[in-house]
């Protein structure tokens, strides 16, 4: 067939590159039989079994290496430390205080791991678990897949899945050919043909193959899917034959078999050394960008933990250089303390000071963040948006740690096959001669010209237009290279077409090829078979044509068509060639160019796959000399490909035009809808597609990706042919910055729609050729830079031709660029996942592709057009609730800690605590911390519907807008403000004025004093209630929830305080805290003092958030007051749209 | 992961809830419960904080606050207060004498007189208080140095007191009892006080020396061990806090309800000041049935005996005379304070309402008729 030359053409250039590629070489004895002697001495080679390993601990080493790896965060280790610093030395708080918690975490999280490990195990061992049919000693034998070795000799069945990469030996079909499917390897869903090696597809049972004597020579694993070279050297009375072996002969782990009822193969890669597992990049844990701030903002309060600590422990020791403040005679110290070196006293006191002061971090961040993630996502899941009623599915969530990053997304990578699209083509419409024909699923094979039609030329077709039908149906009958496949019984997915009783399939490497085929059937020709080296078809008169197929023109992208010559039952010699406009139309002589040109062009806008078809009669003279050019080009050893080329071009030639088809990959619903949106939200949409450039250049206008108006830049292999890729890329860089500087930025308001803006076409060959390293020269180091610069200008950017690794390598590229942005990678298939690994957000999609990028994504969602829920709703509001999470907790422990400090300067520097230590452990989890968590998961700042509406409120939080710099001091600065007024309030109320109660609850008329614990306790209840109600002033969305939470957490501090004081411990020994709180409520100052402290401390607060929203609202504040003002209006959306569209600009 | 990719279909097979084409039921389970709270619909109010809505607020909040404040300031400046320090640091000062030969050793007692006038009189209860300063009663080590089982007549702490009373903690073998700094450095000077008549005579005013502790430290925390009779018994066994002239049970002979533990002199001192700077309340002299003053004005005579060495540390001692008022005793920051934030609110106010009527009227206006 065709494709045999084909794939003859590639083994002779690869062979003519010469074997550079080859890194290092593995030799495989099938049947582990050694070759005869005599020959070269071969050195057995060890390789892996295939066994696939995923798991990270076994149960030996859980404990130490988990414990290892978790305290490997800083943070943890950290509160380690503290840990241990309580228990060693003497600390103004007890060791509880800090183990506790740390425990607790410690141990939740190793639980965790341990249970997913487990999962892993388990999902280890089924895979390595599942039964083989290997060949030994001639009888086909079960084994487990984990015991394959290489050069067993594998028995395989249809719609089995290849356990390992194998070299196919033999099939059960004659021509030594076997189909796979790669859907779960690369995403395409077509069949493949493989070929056998030509001198063992003789051996077809067991007994034969077992006594093949053959050696194989091949390149060590690599990870590119479509490249393998290696030589088969067969033994044949002791004469070894080398052949070579490639890429068809390969066939890969993943892959599946179809329609071929057995094959025998020989493992050549096993285990972790499959293509497959090359292909999949280990699984790194992805780190959410706000997670990067907090451990920035980490590491600043650790350095002002460090000052504080130094300045005091500093300070101390210049204040105690006079003996009688350090050691007056009413406070001495102990012996041993005073015998202790001053270095080592210094030490201690620094250590005690960090201790005292190291809430500023407090565990319960973490332990809060980690929550919130959890829960959080549960939302995403519950989403009814996003269930899917046709597949039954709802969105998984698979890792809760970036669910903010869904709301810093600005580069979308997605797949078009399965993404995008449905992957399921239908044959929409062909026109003859301006005639245009509907297909309609139930017109049963009649024909209605002109009922639907809405471009007629002449209403009714005369008897050359007649003919030219008839033609044009007959061309599309046989001009392909379709396979049918008859079936009984009814698989009932795709191509299931009822013929009779019997079914039967059309199966080809092109799915535009069985809709077309599919079309024709529907309009009343059906191709039978291919019998004999005739083509049958069914004509609409139920009548059998039969036509010779005498020659096939196959398909190549450089050429974009292909041609059959047929010889009818008449005896007439026909040339039918179909390929795209662009390279059809130049080689037309006749026929009505200019309405199928208009029918085309049309379509094309439509986003249908357009087709053109035409025909040259031939006479027997041109068909003699046709078959000389063919046979010539074909024998020819040199420059066969070109001579090939050359021979085709002077065949297709002198072309009758008779019409195009449109075929249509259906996008999937709403999957414009969607990319318009993320456009309008400023997110890059890029398209990586395995698929063929002009395929997929369709899909992206039909799916708005590329306007009308887009200018395509063009970055293909065709055109570095011409050029060479330094000036290509110096030649867009140079169209795209022009055109940029003029327009402004307006091109970023993402409403663009006026202005041309650019859409880029790269190819995964030229891409590679950008891609590769500097080399001598430094120009090329440069290509990148280039390259990104002319990306960043595109809108939308299409990458075809791609392999798993490249679009992984794009995401990379993008990740790396200096801006750093957040990227998403969206996808179906095998193909995505290295893709989803390693953007920064991966999102799998539950399509027909099997579940692999599901399997390895972050979030999976039943249909593209969910991306906008989960992106804009559910990412927009996790990121606001998350930063002002992290805010907020820097906030109140700065409030916290900062009164403490101060207070070291009036204690003489001793550490004393200002608080009670049940104050200090239970401020951060209990008295305030159920708040922040339930705000950081039900906050809505702006309602669902106004966020889907309006997507360039994303641009409002992009680029980590809540967590910079400038929004963190503030929060801290308000934490050291707050801080200031409660101490120096309750410092000037306790300081030279008698701050004392009536004591009235006890006995009228008494002065009571207040002690150090009322002091601590004034400031604290001041702090409890500050930091509450600056959480209560930032709530937007105050459901039932938040009111309990919010005031049930003061009551809680309250009655906690309360009993706390009311309860004397005598087992306790502590009762410092009797009755404080309680004495601190009897006085009338005290109550005065406390309301007056919190206003004071939220007054700031108040005014800046009220000043800024009425100086410079942002994009969102105006929608929020938008929305109280307009409430009771029946228009409210339509003028929100308005509105919100007019100030993005 | 990689192997968990491999397996997919095989689990999907096994797991018959994950296979897709198991039936409706299948379907259904997975559909997400439509409920108000998973679907993130919950009702609610939505406030937002605009110049608008917060105005009000904030003049009210001034209306309030300005009364409040200058209510509390003129209580506060009513209340009649005198200071004397009588730490004898200057030669010009009476007890200097005796802060000069100040020695632990000592077993006689050193008196001084100081002499004061009070310009007017003193009304109802009046409030006597010493004051310390540069006294650090919060450093951490003296906060820490007690042991408050022992304080609450706990046995086994009386004979072997918490390691908390470390140096204080035994004396010559036997526990100390009560242990710890804090109770160690006891205040102990003597203050007495004589009105000084027109002809002379002085005559010595009434302190009363109970009710000046919190109820529940008097009646609950601190306790003596074995009930407060024969203390003597109770206390065998310990000895005196280094720095005490006498023994525990010894601090009132005369009221066995203020002697021991549960002394009220000593359970204010125990109570740990919050700053360097502090008073404590000594004595209260109550109101005069008769319509006098309690302390009418003239010429006082403050009798110390002076006990307690300050200068050491650099430290005062100071006796403070003073009257309450409903709202506690003289405390002019927080009338200030009130009034200074009443006025900062309203001041806001106002500049809120010129924002507001600049800004936001213009915006409305601009966007709806847009």
């Amino acid at each position: 067939m065709g494709m045999d030359f084909s794939t003859l053409r590639t083994l002779i250039s690869r062979y003519c590159v010469g074997e550079e590629n080859w890194v290092d070489s593995r030799t495989i004895y099938i049947g582990h039989k050694e070759p005869p002697p005599g020959t070269e001495a071969f050195i057995q080679q060890r390789f892996p079994d295939n066994r696939i390993v995923s798991s990270k601990y076994t149960f030996w080493n859980f404990v130490p290496k988990n414990m290892f790896e978790q305290f490997r965060r800083v943070a943890n280790f950290y509160f380690l430390i503290i840990f241990l610093v309580q228990l060693i030395i003497d600390t103004p708080t007890s060791p509880i205080t800090s183990g506790l918690p740390l425990f607790f975490v410690i141990t939740v999280t190793s639980i965790k791991q341990g249970y997913e490990d487990w999962l892993r195990h388990k999902a280890d061992n089924s895979v390595n678990q599942c039964p083989v049919h290997v060949v030994q000693h001639g009888k086909v034998v079960r084994k487990q897949s984990r015991k394959l070795r290489v050069g067993d000799v594998v028995f395989m069945k249809e719609n089995e899945t290849f356990p390992c990469d194998l070299i196919l030996l033999s099939t059960s079909r004659d021509d030594g050919t076997c189909f796979v499917t790669t859907a779960s390897l690369d995403g395409e869903s077509s069949h493949k043909t493989h070929y056998a090696v030509q001198d063992t597809k003789a051996y077809i049972t067991e007994k034969e193959v077992d006594s093949i004597q053959a050696t194989i020579e091949c390149e060590q694993p690599q990870p590119d899917l479509y490249k393998f070279v290696g030589r088969i050297n067969i033994y044949m009375d002791n004469e070894p034959v080398a052949r070579p072996l490639g890429a068809e002969n390969l066939l890969l782990r993943g892959a599946t078999l179809k329609n071929t009822e057995h094959i025998y193969a020989v493992a050549i890669y096993t285990g972790m050394e499959t293509k497959m597992a090359l292909n999949y990049q280990s699984k790194t844990q992805k780190r959410s960008a706000v997670e990067k701030s907090m451990n920035a903002y980490l590491v600043v309060y650790l350095c002002i933990l460090i000052s504080k600590a130094l300045i005091n422990t500093l300070l101390k020791y210049v204040w105690q250089a006079d003996s009688n403040r350090d050691e007056p005679w009413y406070n001495n110290r102990t012996d041993t303390e005073r015998q202790r070196h001053i270095v080592i006293r210094a030490f201690t006191d620094f250590l005690a000071f960090m201790v005292l002061f190291n809430y500023i971090i407090p565990v319960s961040m973490y332990v809060t963040v980690e929550m919130q993630k959890f829960l959080g996502s549960y939302f995403i899941m519950w989403d009814d948006d996003m269930f899917d009623e046709e597949l039954g599915e709802r969105a998984v969530v698979n890792t809760s740690d970036l669910n903010e990053e869904l709301g810093q997304v600005e580069y979308v990578f997605t797949d078009k096959t399965g993404t995008l699209t449905e992957n399921n083509m239908e044959f929409i419409e062909c026109c003859v001669d301006g005639h245009i024909y509907v297909a309609d699923a139930i017109c049963n094979g009649q024909v209605m010209p002109g009922a639907t039609s809405m471009d007629m030329i002449d209403s009714s077709p005369g008897p050359g237009a007649r003919e030219h039908e008839e033609l044009f149906f007959r061309a599309l009958c046989l001009c392909h290279t379709v396979q049918v496949k008859e079936e009984e019984t009814v698989d009932g997915i795709k191509h299931g077409i009822h013929q009779g009783k019997s079914t039967s399939f059309y199966i080809s490497s092109s799915p535009d090829e069985v809709a077309l085929v599919e079309g024709m059937k529907r309009l009343g020709f059906t191709y039978l078979r291919l019998r004999d080296g005739h083509m049958e078809i069914l004509n609409r008169e139920d009548e059998i044509e039969r036509f010779e197929l005498l020659e096939v023109l196959t398909f190549d992208s450089v050429r974009r068509r292909m041609s059959v010559i047929v010889r009818s039952s008449t005896g007439e010699l026909y040339l039918f060639c179909k390929g795209a406009d662009s390279s059809i139309f130049p080689r037309v002589i006749s026929g009505k160019v200019e309405e199928v040109r208009a029918r085309v062009e049309h379509n094309a806008v439509e986003g249908l796959r357009t087709l053109c078809v035409a025909y040259r009669p031939l006479s027997p003279e041109q068909y003699t000399e046709v078959c000389h050019m063919l046979n010539g080009a074909k024998l020819s050893l040199h420059d066969r490909d070109k001579r090939l080329a050359e021979a085709y071009d002077a065949i297709e030639k002198d072309l009758i035009l008779l019409g195009a088809t449109a075929v249509e990959d259906r996008l999937q619903e709403k999957a414009a809808d969607t990319i318009e949106s993320l456009h309008k939200a400023g997110m890059k949409v890029w398209v990586l597609t395995g698929d063929k450039m002009e395929t997929a250049a369709a899909t992206c206008y039909a799916s708005k990706l590329f306007h009308r108006n887009t200018q395509i830049l063009e970055l293909t292999t065709k055109r570095t042919e011409e050029q060479n890729l330094h000036d290509v890329l110096f030649d867009l860089s140079r169209t795209v910055l022009r055109q940029h500087g003029g327009m402004a930025r307006d091109s970023f308001s993402g409403l663009s729609g006026d202005c041309t803006d650019f859409g880029l076409i790269i190819d995964g060959a030229t891409l590679s050729a950008v891609m590769r390293p500097a080399q001598e020269d430094s120009n090329s180091g440069n290509y990148k830079e280039i390259f990104l610069e002319i990306c960043r200008n595109c809108s939308a950017v299409l990458c075809c031709r791609m392999a798993p690794l490249q679009k992984a390598q794009i995401v990379k590229l993008i990740k790396a660029s200096e801006e750093h942005p957040i990227t998403l990678a969206i996808g179906d298939g095998a193909n995505d996942v290295s893709m989803i690994l390693e953007a920064h957000v991966g999102i799998g999609i539950m399509g027909k592709e099997g579940r692999q990028a599901v399997r390895n994504s972050d979030y999976a969602i039943p249909k593209f057009k969910h991306l906008k829920k989960i992106l804009l709703v559910h990412g927009h509001y996790y990121y606001i609730r998350i930063s002002e999470l992290v805010q907020y907790f820097f906030y109140k422990n700065v409030c916290f800690i900062f009164p403490q400090f101060l207070y070291q300067f009036f204690c003489g520097f001793s550490q004393q605590p200002l608080f009670d230590t049940a104050y200090l452990t239970l401020y951060n989890i209990s008295f305030t911390s159920l708040p922040i968590l339930l705000y950081s998961l039900i906050e809505q700042h702006i309602n669902v519907d106004i966020l889907k509406k309006d997507p360039s409120l994303y641009r409002d939080i992009a680029k980590n807008s809540l967590l910079r710099w400038p929004i963190f001091i503030y929060w801290t600065l308000l934490g050291v403000y707050d801080a200031i007024v409660m101490f120096f309030g309750a410092y000037f109320l306790f300081d030279n004025t008698t701050f004392t109660s009536n004591g009235q609850l006890m006995t009228t008329n008494t002065q009571m004093m207040f002690g150090n614990w009322t002091f601590g306790t004034l400031v604290f209840t001041v702090l409890v209630f500050t930091v509450t109600f600056k959480l209560a002033l930032d709530t937007h969305y105050w459901t039932w929830i938040n009111h309990f939470v919010i005031w049930g957490s003061l009551v809680f501090f309250v009655v906690f305080s309360l009993l706390w004081g009311g309860i004397i411990r005598p087992f306790l020994n502590y009762q410092r805290m009797y009755y404080v709180f309680m004495q601190m409520l009897s006085s009338g100052p005290a109550w005065l003092s406390i309301i007056l402290l919190i206003t004071a401390s939220l007054l700031p607060d108040v005014l800046k958030k009220v000043i800024c929203r009425a100086l410079w609202p942002t994009t969102t504040e105006c929608i929020q007051t938008k929305r109280r003002c307009l409430a009771s209006e029946p228009s409210t959306i339509f003028m929100l749209s308005q509105t919100s569209s007019r100030i993005s600009f | 992961m990689m192997a968990s990719s491999y397996n997919a279909k095989e689990e999907d097979a096994n797991h018959p809830g994950a296979a897709n084409h198991a039936g409706a039921g299948v379907v259904k389970s997975k559909k997400p419960d439509n409920t108000a709270f998973k679907q993130q619909r919950l009702p609610a109010w939505q406030p937002i904080l605009t110049a608008g809505t917060v105005l009000p607020a904030f003049f009210v909040i001034g209306l309030i606050f300005i009364p409040i404040g200058i209510g509390l300031y003129v209580t506060s400046n009513n209340i009649k207060e005198f200071e004397i320090d009588y730490t004898g640091a200057n030669i010009d000062n009476p007890c200097y004498n005796c802060a000069k030969n100040f020695s632990w050793n000592s077993t006689a007692q050193c008196v001084c007189a100081v002499t004061f006038t009070l310009e007017q009189p003193f009304e109802s209860n009046v409030f006597m208080y010493y004051g310390l300063s540069n006294f650090y009663q919060n450093h951490r080590r003296y906060v820490k140095s007690r042991d408050d089982s022992q304080l609450n007549g706990d046995r086994s702490a009386l004979t072997n007191p918490s390691k908390e009373c470390e140096p204080y903690r035994r004396s010559e073998g036997s526990p100390i009892a009560p242990c710890g700094a804090i109770a160690n450095s006891l205040f102990n000077d003597t203050l007495q006080l004589y009105h000084i008549d027109s002809n002379g005579t002085l005559n010595e005013i009434p302190l009363v020396k109970k009710g000046i502790a919190w109820w529940t430290d008097k009646h609950v925390k601190f306790r003596n061990p074995g009930g407060n009779n024969n203390l003597t018994v109770a206390f065998q066994g310990t000895s005196k806090p280094v720095n005490w002239k006498k023994p525990v049970f010894e601090l009132d002979p005369e009221d066995p309800e203020n002697n021991g533990f549960i002394n009220e002199d000593f359970i204010v001192w125990m109570r740990t000041a919050a700053l360097p700077t502090f008073r404590k309340l000594y004595r209260i002299i109550q109101k005069k049935p008769s319509t006098t003053p309690t302390l009418p004005s003239g010429k006082y005579v403050l009798n110390v005996t002076y006990n307690y060495p300050v200068l050491s540390f650099d430290g005062r001692k100071r006796m403070i005379l003073s009257t309450i008022s409903w709202m506690g005793g003289k405390n002019p920051f927080l009338g200030i304070a009130y009034i200074t934030v009443g006025s900062i609110c309203f001041f806001l106010g106002v500049v809120l309402l010129i924002i507001h009527h600049k800004y936001d009227n213009r915006n409305n206006s601009a966007d709806i008729s847009n």
